[in-house]
């Protein structure tokens, strides 16, 4: 738990943390002077375009490219058996999944194509026209093959298998078995049992994969340049892909355009860019254009999960029973792998709720479709609406309110550490304290009489609840770090103290837009005491700062935080250490406040500043004891010890209005009530929640990479795969509790994708609640005017 | 694909000064902005119409940079988002993005600004809607639009005096 000593901190005059500052980021933007990875202009680039493979499931006759090679400003093309000689082969498992399979995977298919939209060959050109044009004569005589398509019939025993030496398309299977569900089943009074559907998502970060890799033969080092919420992780993947000396490649990430999880994967057309400017000894760019993100990023959530929910007629939850099914791509991610998201569905879901029996059963099996990994909240939406949903249908037979059914079965406030169903440790979550907290700020009462009265005019609204929780922080316990992924699991910060007193702030994680520079600066500033301007916050260049994770699964403020802190707390004694020898005064009767050493008493007369501490522990040596060896940089590195997550919880409320008629929906307004424990910017922390939300909203709305029978996805333009407009979405509301976590002594858990899991869940029961009258209800995502008028047996 | 690569020679001004060049048939003028005068605040999405990242002024009136030809602009006055910024015609509107953090990345946000300038432009009372509506041909995956929305409704409604 934070100690009492650090509240001081947190609460004196001098802290930032749990104040709103802008961030200094936002003002380049606003300016047009933001800096992103297509901006840099690096002298004698070569640009890449790619041919990519127009099948699901194809095998290579053949490739001709003299057309191609012949025209002016082309300066190499190499297919994938040529690439192959360069690059190294991947094969995403971890080796704490027993039992996974994933075939071996290089850089670009070498005599088959598994995906639609897998590159085939590169093309390098002056200019990307000239590449692109290329890439259009280059031809190839392909062998049409059979895909997989259909999660449902993958594993059936007539199935065509994608990769013969596999034996069959099954990745993983895993399960859960705690309690005694059988038993339970067996007493109960109800039984509550669906199935639901959910369709494939991407990330559609607006700024497009992207990297300038720049190889220089006389040092023989890689620099790379390129929009990444991971550098440390894509310099050693890279490295040990390329054959190169880790130390000699360099990840920089300048300003990132959106990530959500897209950008922490290992793309074979960004291996493939960086092999080219090795052997070209160039520089070489490549561009995701939006079409070929769409075949060719990082898609997600295509699940469909069967859920039994077992209960007492007081509406009791005795057990729960789940089985989910995901169809990923031909291939598993590297190197973080595409199971996760089911392990991560069956972890979570019932997550808020103190039942103990609980069976899940999650089979991961591959697909002729692009390859699907993690994406923000990985798993959660999946995992909340499968049980939110059952247990508002457990409300209407049980003939409970949706909040009350939710009071009546949540782990209590005041009952942690406690076990989740599936078996993890949770500790400081107020699922009780959330929910009361947005019944208020809804008017929950005022609401549903106002829903009442309208549906006597005829007007159907719906009111939608769902409560979560939300793993962040991953420990090395049982996440990547277990199964052998080269991902930090922890991170690390340096602060330095420099001659003018101000203070410079390297960090491990990474800055996408989310405020984690200013979030850390913000930190860094309260542990040693000085004010917020004379920081400096660098993050995102392997060359320039400590090793770490970077930003994934939530982890920037409640890890790299951690270690800011610390490292903060260190310098700050180094200082009062220095300021002891110089002002002859024991060190705990001193404190380092606005920028200056002070009295520890009053906090008000300045002994020393710490532009003279910099002075003479930089330059005037001499004015100390031989024996006194200023140490004015402090490293910290922090991580999660003994629990696999840091677990966030909160609530989401939806309003919504359905019109009958046509299947249209309104979303009126949007709460979300969540603990991410210590809030270190309010309006950062906010507005996380509030993007969270919206993405989530896209998925239970809009958002669906649709594919035919042939594998081909028919909707992969922007104007067709539909994303969230700002006359789409409700204003959100949003509020939080904190309960610091005892993970740490800051107390921060992670705030990034709570507002994307409980979204999709909400606005389903608000739909389902706007249906009641005419006894229907929908399991499928996206919720399409559609599948409404087919619910309501319109059409 | 010839008649693509031919080349014209443009004159226009950009952000108020004079610039003359030849160009490519099909390059786009964000491209041209972005790629020739080095204006990068003009930033591509999607290339394809639908998400406005490329949002410039063409004598005045906002156009996706994506759509429209380089050609198209010559002997017109193109202004960016690094042009609006020197004359100030929107500081506030800036200052009220950053206050609000109104954007995240801030890939959407130079296309964000200049659209919604034209709302401010209209000098009319505008309600929470009728910003969103105006700002739907403008994509922002970052920010859930709210704080957007905040932003636009408070400049609007400080420079009709309203509050
Ligand atoms: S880049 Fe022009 S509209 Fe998207
Ligand atoms: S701030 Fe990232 S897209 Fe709008």
């Amino acid at each position: 738990m934070a100690d009492t000593g650090n509240e001081i901190i947190f609460e004196q005059s001098g802290s930032y943390v749990g104040r709103t500052l802008s961030r200094p980021g936002a003002r380049r933007s606003v300016m047009g002077r933001g800096r992103y990875t297509d901006d840099i202009q690096v002298a004698r680039t070569l640009h890449a375009a790619f041919l990519r493979s127009p099948y699901a499931h194809a095998r290579i006759l053949n490739i001709d490219t003299t057309a191609a090679a012949a025209m002016p400003g082309v300066t190499r093309i190499v297919t994938g058996r040529e690439l192959a000689e360069h690059v190294e082969p991947w094969h995403g498992i971890l080796s704490s999944f027993v039992g996974m399979k994933s075939a071996i995977q290089h850089a670009m298919a070498v005599d088959r194509a598994c995906w639609q939209g897998e590159p085939v060959a590169i093309v390098v050109a002056e200019t990307r026209a000239l590449a692109e044009d290329a890439v259009e004569l280059i031809e190839v005589q392909w062998e049409e093959l059979t895909p997989v398509v259909d999660k449902e019939t993958a594993l059936d025993a007539g199935s065509p298998v994608i990769h013969p030496e596999m034996g069959d398309n099954l990745a993983l299977r895993q399960d859960i078995d705690n309690g005694d569900v059988d038993a339970a089943f067996a007493a109960a009074d109800h039984i509550i049992e669906d199935s639901f559907e959910f369709g494939r998502h991407t990330a559609v970060s607006l700024e497009s994969r992207i990297l300038v890799a720049d190889f220089d033969p006389s040092t023989e080092r890689l620099t790379i340049h390129t929009s990444s919420q991971v550098p440390h992780m894509i310099k050693t993947v890279f490295a040990k892909l390329l054959r190169m000396p880790e130390h000699n490649v360099r990840i920089i990430a300048p300003d990132v355009g959106g990530s959500f999880g897209l950008k922490i994967h290992t793309f074979g057309d960004e291996v493939a860019t960086a092999a080219l400017s090795m052997i070209l000894k160039r520089p070489v760019k490549f561009i995701a254009d939006r079409l070929e993100s769409f075949v060719s990023d990082i898609h997600a959530r295509e699940h469909r999960v069967r859920g039994r929910l077992a209960l007492n007629k007081d509406g009791d939850i005795l057990a729960a029973d789940i089985d989910d099914l995901t169809g990923v791509g031909p291939y598993s991610a590297y190197p973080r792998t595409s199971v996760f998201e089911a392990v991560q569905v069956i972890n979570i879901t019932g997550g808020p709720y103190k039942h103990k029996n609980y069976r899940a059963k999650a089979t991961v099996v591959y697909l002729n479709k692009v390859p699907m990994s993690q994406y923000r909240a990985v798993g959660h939406p999946i995992g909340i609406t499968v049980f939110e949903s059952l247990l508002d249908q457990a409300a209407v037979v049980t003939g409970l309110d949706p909040v009350d059914i939710r009071r009546r079965n949540f782990m209590p406030d005041d009952g942690y550490p406690a076990v989740t169903p599936a078996g993890l440790p949770a500790n400081d979550l107020s699922h009780e304290a959330c929910l009361e907290s947005l019944i208020k700020r809804m008017d929950y009462d005022g609401l549903r009489r106002e829903q009442a009265e309208l549906r006597e005019k005829g007007i159907y609204r719906g009111i939608g609840l769902a409560a979560f929780i939300k793993g962040t922080a991953p420990s090395p316990v049982g996440y990547y770090g277990a199964g052998r992924a080269p991902i930090a699991a922890q991170d690390a910060t340096t602060v330095s103290l420099e001659p003018s007193g101000a203070v410079l702030c390297l960090v491990g994680v990474t800055e996408q837009g989310q405020g984690a520079d200013t979030v850390m600066a913000q930190i860094a500033a309260t542990a040693i005491g000085v004010p917020i301007e004379n920081v400096r916050v660098i993050s995102g260049d392997t060359d320039a700062v400590p090793y770490g994770g970077g930003t994934y699964a939530s982890r920037a403020t409640g890890i790299g935080g951690e270690a800011t802190f610390q490292a903060g707390r260190a310098l700050r004694a180094e200082i009062l250490r220095i300021a002891g020898v110089l002002l002859q005064s024991e060190p705990s009767t001193l404190e380092v406040f606005g920028g200056n050493v002070v009295d520890a008493a009053n906090h008000a007369n300045i002994r020393v500043t710490l532009a003279e501490i910099g002075r003479i522990g930089h330059f005037q040596l001499g004015e100390l004891p031989n024996d006194v060896q200023p140490e004015l940089s402090q490293t910290r590195h922090f991580r999660v010890k003994d629990v696999p997550y840091i677990y966030t919880n909160g609530i989401h409320g939806a309003y919504v209005e359905l019109d009958p008629e046509t299947g249209f929906l309104k979303l009126l307004k949007h709460w979300i009530v969540e603990d991410c424990g210590r809030v270190i910017n309010p309006n950062l922390a906010d507005e996380q929640v509030r993007g969270g939300a919206v993405q989530g909203l896209g998925g239970a709305l809009f958002e669906h990479c649709i594919y035919d029978d042939n594998g081909q996805m028919i909707n992969a333009t922007m104007a067709d795969y539909l994303t969230p407009m700002a006359g789409d979405m409700p204003d959100i509301d949003v509020a939080h509790i904190q309960t610091p976590t005892s993970a740490s002594e800051l107390g921060a858990k992670g705030v990034g994708e709570s507002g994307v899991g409980g979204a999709p869940a909400a606005v389903l029961n608000a739909v389902n609640d706007a249906m009641m009258p005419f006894q229907r209800h929908i399991t499928a995502q996206p919720i399409t005017p559609q599948s409404i008028l087919k619910a309501l047996g319109k059409i | 694909m010839t008649e693509l690569k031919e080349r014209h020679e443009i004159t226009l001004t950009v952000n108020g000064e004079t610039v003359t060049r030849t160009v490519e048939a099909r390059q786009h003028l964000v491209d041209f902005l972005r790629n020739e005068l080095q204006l990068t605040g003009s930033h591509l999405g999607c290339e394809h119409g639908v998400c406005g990242a490329c949002t410039v002024r063409l004598d005045g009136e906002i156009v996706r940079g994506c759509l429209t030809l380089a050609v198209q602009a010559d002997g017109a006055a193109v202004e960016t988002i690094e042009g609006v910024t020197e004359t100030g015609e929107i500081a506030d509107l800036q200052e009220t993005f950053v206050e609000r953090n109104a954007l995240q990345c801030g890939f959407c946000t130079p296309g964000m600004l200049l659209t919604a300038a034209e709302l401010l432009n209209a000098g009319k009372p505008a309600t929470r809607a009728e910003i969103r509506t105006h700002l739907s041909g403008n994509y922002c995956r970052c920010t859930g639009y709210h704080a957007i929305v905040d932003a636009i409704e408070t400049t609007n409604n400080k420079r009709l005096g309203t509050k």
